[in-house]
Parts: structure tokens; C-alpha cells; sequence
């Protein structure tokens, strides 16, 4: 078990490596770069300001010296510092990263509570109208971007009911209640565009789930329709249905970046989306590391969690 | 005396997209308490659904008409919760895949004591207990230690046996044993066979055994009703029926079984044409498409099931 998690993690190494050095080479294939906008925001113009702001960020450099500068540092834990604060790094990413991971938890908690129920429900209650409905819904949590969604939910409710989402953060140690009551909203629309997929494989696992021959099994038992479904059928039918949340992981985050930036919540997304605009290179590829590594971290548990749901790849 | 088990002119039909399907047409069968009754028939002659509607699993099929006694109660006349109470602790039932019928995410143990805790209420503890008592029971080796495992590591006939620990759970007055050993090694089958007959008889179960082998029957029957069709066509005495088959479809069956006297090279006779399509039965004797004996009568009208004498009866114009 130890052996199979440590080998998994060094397998993450080439493929964290490959990914940073796409990051790292696009980046710089934008157009616009770094020193035209610091120049622009400075009224500096000359071309020897130019070489002096290059020569001090070490963007003069050719661009595999400055990959090789920058993943050696990685490798010693240093990701380098923003261009515009001159802060680490690492240090603007410790103070966002919770804050994202706060929300997609939350985000990930509505989509199960949503997708779950509703899955088996409607699962059960095939081709009724509750069924129909549920389908529905679902198709159209698929269809509506969550940055279209939250613009209507900053936009109506101020407009009707003079009412609007509370837009200003608090660290969740410093007030939770004040804290939740400003990520509930983007994490609901979060978790809802993440709960439509996931409440259609639940549907569709519980579909295949009760046709098979151990449910014929447990119903012979004299079990309760609510005891078939909770202890025979459910276990089985989450297994694909974890998969899936585990494939959606980028989704969440890449919604996330979307949500905070409506909804103004510092975290990682909006610091990626600042940096963006302002060409901020070692921000952006430090945020894109993170990423890459949270989400081949959740394909790590899933593909551990399936040791817990299916005992077959316990004994492997 | 009543019979245990009294399954009366018993209709069930399903909707489909052929139509309504007649799955079991007027059924009438007994079984006695502490005796084996075979039901025989091919696949898609009506003998599962026969078994499933005893317990109230027959959804999305219906309940057409008839009566299922059973120890002096009308099963069709329960709830679905009366009926609960029933199924697993007073009837139980063992499929025909042991490899699908078992929940492959929950322990042995769980399976097996899931119907102690249910009916007995006893606490899992308990019931894993007697659950280990119920696998030695079965023949299972080393019992107490397999039950934490799951039914990937048994092998198929071990899984049957498991199937037959958890039907003899909770002291069933009746087990329905639905083709038990047709998905198993020859080898294994008349083990299983000899084991569920064994401990049937040791608790004075009744057993309704669901087969197309007349071999099984032979052995362990002792009497036997033929379906074909949705109806059951001849019944009586195991040992008379095989003396003498009343009916030209049981006729049929006795001569396509393979002799060990017979000579190899002879080819074994085959009932000509395939069994019917329950969308379509022929307002006549269903089997008439394919009896060597048939005639006007046949195909005007279904014989009705006759008595010959007090344990025989037969649906066939010749014997009418």
C-alpha cells in the first residue's frame, strides 16, 4: 500500500516537469509581455530603461536558462517571486490556496448532496415525471456556463429585491459564520454545474446497480426497498460515480477561477487571473504547479478510494 | 391435511412491446411439507416466473388471477411488508448464478447474517456467529475465518454454497432452488444437489426445485410437474413419470437425455421446432406445432389439465 502511493507520487514527477515546461514556454508566447506594461505604467520608454528592468528580473536571459533558473529553485522549494510585488512566490500562494480549497470543498459537498439524491431518485422513479425532472435539471446545470449564472445571481436579486450577495472576505478562523455566508454563493453555483454529470452517472450506475442479480438476491432476503438501495446498490453504483468527480477536479478549479473573480474571493483563481493580465510569469507557473498537482493528488485518492469501495482491488 | 405450499390456477402477465405476455397461464401446483416438487421445463417455459411470483418478485409482471397459499395464508393477498417478513425467513430462495447473485462489495459474513439480523433481530455479532455455524453447515472449510472475505475469492460452487447457507438462514418451511447447479461444473453439481437435498430434508423444508435436467429430477424429486408453454402439462410421482410419460412433450424430454448404455455414435433424438413464443401461443395446445401426435382437436383447443388417478394428471387430447 505505502510502496503503491510512493511509486504513484514519483510517477507525478515527469509529468508535473512536462507540464511546468508548457506553462513556463506559452506564457511567454502571449503577446503583450511583462516589461512593455511595467515600462507603460512607468512612462518609461527608452530602450535602456528596458534592458535595466530585463537584466533585473533575469528576463534577459535566453528562455531555457531561465526554465532551468526557475525549476532548480522548484526543486529547492523556491518558486521565485511575483515581478510586480517582488513577494515569494510560495508566500502569495499559502495565503490563497485555503481559500480556493475552501471553496471547491464546499463546492464538492453541494454537488453530492445534489447529485446523490437526486441521482437515486431518479433512478428509482424511472421515466416518471419526478425522473423527467430531474433530467432536466441536470441538463441544464450542463448547459449554463456558472459565470453566466453568477452574473444573473449578482444582477437580479440587487435589482428586484435590492439584495445582493455579500462580496467582502473574512478569514474563516476570524469569523466563520461571516466567512460562509460570502463563499455559499459561489459555491452552490460551483457545485452545481459539478452535481449535473455526476447526478446523471448516479442515475445511470443505480439503473444498472438494481437490475443485477444480487438485487434480486437481498429483495428474496425480505430487505426493505430503502435497505436494498443504501446497503446493496448504492456502494456499487458509486464506483464509476467517484471516477467522475475525480475527472471533473479540473473543472472545479477551473470554475473556481471564474467564481472568485465575480464574486471577489481572494484565492488562487483570482490571484492566477491578476497574473495573467499583468504577464506575472513565476506566479502564474507556481499557481499552474499547484493545480497540476492538486489534481493529480484527487486522481490518486480516487484511484485509492476505489480500494475501499471494490473489495476485488483491495486483494490486487 | 393442506398442502404447505397450494398455488392456485395462477395467471401472471407482463407488458411488453409484443403485447400482453402470458408468462404462467393457469398454474396449479402442491407441494407438501417436507417434500421436493420439480418443476421441468425450457428456459422461457414460465417455471422462474412460477417461483419469482411465489415471493412477490415478479414486478414489473402481474398478477393476474389465482392463489398462492401458503401455510393456510393467499400470498396475493399480503402487502408488500407482510410479504417482506416472509420472503428470506419462511420461504427463501437460491438462484441460478452464484457468480451474480451474490453482492460483490459486502463480506460473506454480512450476506449470510443479513437475514438473522433482519428477521431474528439479533445483533451482527450473533448473527455472524450462526452465519459461521450455517458455512460449516455447507461444508465450507474453515469456516469462521472466511467470513470476512468477499465472493471474488470463492469459487463458483463455494458461492452456491454460500447461497444455500444464507436460503437455510432463518429455518425456511420452504427453499425455492431456481436451476441451482446449471451454471456449475458437472463435478460440483451433484455435490450442490446432494448437499441442498440433505439439508432440506434435515429441516424438514419443503423444496420447489426449478430445473431443465431430468437427471436432477430422477434423483432427487419426488414428484414433478412439466411446463411448457406458461401451463404446466403433466404431473405426478417422479418415479411414474419416468416409467411412463404421459404427455407427448415430457416424451420428448425423457428421450433427448443421454443414456451411458446408449451407443455413441447414435445421434440423440431432438424434440423437432423451437419452444413457443409466449407473445404468440397458438389458441390451441401450445405444444401442437411440434407433437409427433397431433390432431384437429389439438389445434382447436388447449387441453385443460385432467386428473388420471389421484397423483397423475396430464393436459393432452390422447389422454382426454
Amino acid at each position: 500500500m505505502q510502496a503503491f502511493v510512493t511509486r504513484r507520487l514519483l510517477a507525478l514527477l515527469p509529468t508535473l516537469i512536462f507540464a511546468s515546461l508548457i506553462v513556463f514556454v506559452s506564457m511567454r508566447l502571449i503577446p503583450g509581455d511583462v516589461i512593455d506594461l511595467m515600462l507603460a505604467q512607468n512612462d518609461l520608454s527608452t530602450d535602456h530603461d528596458r534592458a535595466a528592468i530585463e537584466a533585473a528580473l533575469g528576463l534577459d536571459q535566453p528562455m531555457h536558462v531561465q526554465y532551468f533558473r526557475w525549476i532548480g529553485g522548484v526543486l529547492e522549494g523556491d518558486l521565485g517571486r511575483s515581478l510586480w510585488q517582488n513577494t515569494p512566490v510560495t508566500e502569495q500562494l499559502a495565503a490563497t490556496l485555503p481559500i480556493t480549497f475552501e471553496l471547491g470543498f464546499l463546492a464538492l459537498i453541494v454537488a453530492l448532496t445534489v447529485a446523490l439524491p437526486i441521482g437515486v431518485y431518479s433512478a428509482l422513479k424511472q421515466d416518471t415525471l419526478g425522473d423527467y425532472a430531474a433530467r432536466s435539471f441536470s441538463l441544464v446545470m450542463l448547459a449554463i456556463p456558472s459565470f453566466w449564472l453568477g452574473t444573473l445571481v449578482m444582477v437580479f436579486p440587487s435589482v428586484w429585491w435590492r439584495w445582493s450577495p455579500a462580496l467582502e472576505y473574512t478569514p474563516f478562523l476570524e469569523d466563520p459564520l461571516q466567512n460562509l455566508a460570502h463563499m455559499i454563493v459561489p459555491a452552490i453555483l460551483l457545485g452545481l454545474s459539478l452535481s449535473a454529470l455526476t447526478m446523471r452517472m448516479t442515475r445511470t450506475m443505480m439503473l444498472e446497480v438494481l437490475r443485477q442479480d444480487y438485487i434480486r438476491t437481498a429483495r428474496a432476503k425480505g430487505l426493505s426497498e430503502t435497505l436494498v438501495v443504501a446497503r446493496h446498490a448504492l456502494r456499487n453504483g458509486l464506483i464509476p460515480v467517484v471516477t467522475l468527480i475525480g475527472l471533473q477536479a479540473p473543472l472545479l478549479i477551473g470554475g473556481a477561477v471564474i467564481l472568485e473573480q465575480i464574486f471577489v474571493v481572494p484565492g488562487m483563481g483570482l490571484l492566477l487571473l491578476e497574473a495573467v493580465f499583468q504577464r506575472d510569469y513565476p506566479v502564474i507557473s507556481g499557481v499552474f504547479l499547484v493545480v497540476g498537482f492538486g489534481v493529480l493528488v484527487i486522481n490518486l485518492l480516487v484511484d485509492l478510494s476505489y480500494g475501499w469501495l471494490d473489495p476485488k482491488v483491495r486483494h490486487q | 391435511m393442506t398442502a404447505l405450499l397450494e398455488v392456485a390456477d395462477l395467471t401472471v402477465t407482463f407488458r411488453t412491446d409484443g403485447g400482453l405476455v402470458r408468462a404462467v397461464d393457469s398454474v396449479s401446483l402442491s407441494v407438501e411439507a417436507g417434500e421436493t416438487l420439480a418443476l421441468v421445463g425450457e428456459s422461457g417455459s414460465g417455471k422462474s416466473v412460477t417461483a419469482l411470483s411465489i415471493l412477490g418478485l415478479i414486478a414489473p409482471g402481474r398478477i393476474e388471477q389465482g392463489r398462492i397459499g401458503f401455510a393456510g395464508e393467499d400470498l396475493t393477498a399480503l402487502d408488500e411488508a407482510a410479504l417482506r417478513a416472509i420472503r428470506g425467513d419462511r420461504i427463501a430462495m437460491i438462484f441460478q448464478e452464484p457468480m451474480s447473485s451474490l453482492n460483490p462489495v459486502l463480506t460473506i459474513g454480512k450476506q449470510v447474517a443479513e437475514p438473522i439480523w433482519l428477521h431474528r433481530r439479533m445483533a451482527w455479532r450473533e448473527a455472524y456467529a450462526q452465519a459461521a455455524e450455517l458455512l460449516r453447515k455447507v461444508a465450507i472449510p474453515d469456516a469462521e475465518a472466511r467470513l470476512d472475505d468477499y465472493p471474488h475469492q470463492f469459487s463458483g460452487g463455494m458461492r452456491q454454497r454460500v447461497m444455500i447457507a444464507m436460503a437455510l438462514a432463518c429455518r425456511p418451511q420452504l427453499i425455492i432452488a431456481d436451476e441451482p447447479t446449471t451454471a456449475l461444473d458437472v463435478t460440483v453439481q451433484a455435490q450442490i444437489l446432494a448437499l441442498l437435498k440433505g439439508l432440506t430434508q434435515e429441516a424438514n423444508a419443503a423444496l420447489l426445485l426449478i430445473t431443465h435436467d431430468l437427471g436432477v429430477v430422477a434423483r432427487y424429486a419426488d414428484r414433478v410437474a412439466v411446463m411448457y408453454g406458461g401451463r404446466i402439462v403433466e404431473s405426478g410421482p417422479a418415479a411414474a413419470l419416468y416409467r411412463a410419460p404421459m404427455h407427448p412433450y415430457t416424451e420428448g424430454l425423457m428421450r433427448s437425455v443421454p443414456r451411458l448404455d446408449g451407443f455413441a455414435s447414435e445421434r440423440l433424438p431432438a424434440i423437432p421446432g423451437q419452444p413457443p413464443d409466449l407473445a404468440k401461443l397458438p389458441p390451441g395446445c401450445a405444444f401442437a406445432p411440434r407433437c409427433p401426435h397431433v390432431h384437429d382437436a389439438c389445434v382447436a383447443a388447449a387441453p385443460p389439465l385432467h386428473a388420471l388417478d389421484a397423483s397423475r394428471s396430464v393436459a393432452c387430447h390422447r389422454h382426454g
